[in-house]
């Protein structure tokens, strides 16, 4: 048992100072590639452009649905005029940056782990590296950059369409005062909020896509079997992993900016 | 530094665990000459060949290309399946290397491309994906990507993997061909014995870890070592 759990932490602690080490190199091989500005607006289609429906679409009904269940929570306390401070407030602090981090990674950081897993097994990540070209450079160091400029742009869209959202349940639906909806917004709503919205999804563009890029480009070691399997294998640890990674990035996140 | 040797290998050694797979081989390739390496399977071919391009770290040993210790700055790798990117095209895995590791303008880079395309006879494949063409024109795809940024040695890995009798001579046919076309030298590990030694100046037989011989084909018909007779020449065990 002490053997089984101190194992595993010394594998938890090499594996973090492996991801360390990619994340490192990652930034510094952006620089010496060719061609940066192609690859980094190929990148922004594939993790952004692609993912622009799924988060306006989960955005609109999270903020419908949070407008309906703030509204009956604030009914209670006869203060459905707050509703529109409540929603803002809940989209832009967490649900916004957490949820839109979370379509990103289903979306196309499984296809990003896949694609790089497959390559592995190809021998394409090998067939760079005899052709001079660093691979974590071609592969993985332009998608890190899109995803810098991707997550806070899409997280502002979502928080955008969520209060949206949260206006046509509270105010067209449930009929509570369009001009409170929004002065409680605009009195509540700071500047530093959207900033501290944006550093959310900043920090999880960056640890999600190193994670799923991470674990496509070593499945070779990391996956259990070898092969298509293999690649099936790392593909969900990279979203489940990125997944528990953004709700404990946000904690921490959270606790230090709420304290500030 | 010796003049006419290119490629030097000193004491590699490899070992996976408890498996050692290279015990402190040495090795000596003649510049423009064509050396296969022969072997039972999983006895650390393709290993060695890994070791020498520096994708694997040797636990011992030196490489040396013109006395440069470590690093192929002229080499180019060919892979058992190829290893073409699958998303670009005929065009763009050949331009590939140019692209990204040297600072050429675009139209130099076509030009370059457009000369070994025709070269290597893929004209009518210029713009098709790896998926569309077959598989003989995939290995002139992958020997075009080889080839684009002029290596003085050309690594090859099983390149006739999966190929029947015919397409496998015309592998071993384009090999030779374009070898003295371009002037390259070769390293490929094989399985096709005796096949290859129509193509082959020298064989490097791979035993337990160790170069258990080295010559040219007629040393080795003329003085077969006892061990390597039923590799050449093997016999059904039991007959119907």
């Amino acid at each position: 048992m002490i053997y089984k759990l101190g194992n595993n932490g010394i594998k938890l602690i090499s594996e973090l100072g492996e991801l360390t080490l990619f994340a490192l190199s990652s930034i510094k091989s952006f620089l010496p590639q060719n061609h940066r500005l192609e690859k980094i607006v190929r990148a922004i289609y594939e993790i952004g452009v692609r993912c622009v429906p799924i988060t306006l679409i989960v955005g609109l009904f999270t903020g419908l649905v949070l407008g309906l269940q703030l509204f009956y929570v604030l009914t209670k306390f006869s203060s459905e005029s707050l509703l529109g401070q409540a929603v803002a407030l809940s989209i832009i602090l967490e649900i916004g940056p957490v949820f839109t981090a979370i379509m990103i990674v289903g979306q196309a950081g499984s296809a990003l782990s896949a694609e790089i897993g497959i390559q592995r097994n190809a021998e394409q990540i090998d067939a760079l590296s005899t052709m001079k070209i660093n691979p974590i450079g071609f592969l993985v160091s332009p998608r890190v950059l899109a995803a810098l400029i991707c997550f806070p742009i899409l997280t502002a869209a979502f928080n955008i369409i969520g209060i949206w959202g949260g206006y046509l349940s509270g105010v067209a639906m449930l009929g509570v005062d369009s001009g409170a909806y929004w002065t409680r917004i605009f009195e509540s709503v700071s500047g530093q909020n959207v900033a501290d919205s944006m550093l959310k999804a900043f920090v999880f563009g960056f640890l999600t896509t190193l994670v799923c890029a991470f674990q496509g480009y070593y499945t070779h070691i990391k996956a259990s079997v070898p092969g298509s399997r293999g690649v099936s294998e790392t593909t969900t640890r990279a979203v489940v992993i990125s997944s528990i990674v953004i709700l404990a990035a946000d904690f921490v996140l959270t606790s230090f900016l709420l304290v500030r | 530094m010796s003049i006419n040797k290119i490629l030097q290998v000193r004491g590699m050694s490899k070992r996976f665990g408890d498996l050692v797979v290279l015990d402190n081989i040495d090795i000596d390739i003649p510049i423009g000459s064509h050396t296969t390496v022969i072997g039972k399977s999983g006895i650390g071919k393709s290993v060695l060949l890994k070791c020498m391009a520096g994708l694997l770290e040797p636990d011992a040993g030196i490489v040396e290309i013109d006395g440069k210790k470590g690093s192929f700055p002229h080499c180019s790798y060919m892979f058992q399946q190829n290893a073409l990117f699958d998303s670009f095209n005929v065009f763009e895995n050949i331009a590939l290397p140019l692209r990204e590791t040297q600072t050429l303008k675009r139209e130099e880079i076509r030009e370059k491309v457009e000369q070994i395309i025709e070269k290597l006879d893929l004209n009518s494949a210029t713009y098709k994906y790896p998926a569309e063409i077959s598989g003989g024109m995939k290995k002139r795809v992958a020997l075009a990507r080889a080839l684009i940024t002029n290596p003085e040695i050309i690594l090859f890995d099983e390149p006739t993997t999966g190929l029947d009798p015919l397409r496998k001579y015309g592998v071993f046919d384009m090999i030779s061909t374009y070898r003295k076309k371009f002037g390259f030298t070769v390293l490929m590990v094989s399985h096709d014995v005796p096949e290859v030694f129509e193509i082959t100046d020298q064989i490097a037989w791979l035993e337990g870890g160790k170069i258990a011989f080295w010559g040219t084909p007629d040393e080795l018909y003329a003085d077969t070592p006892a061990p390597l007779k039923p590799f050449l020449n093997p016999k059904l065990e039991t007959s119907l």
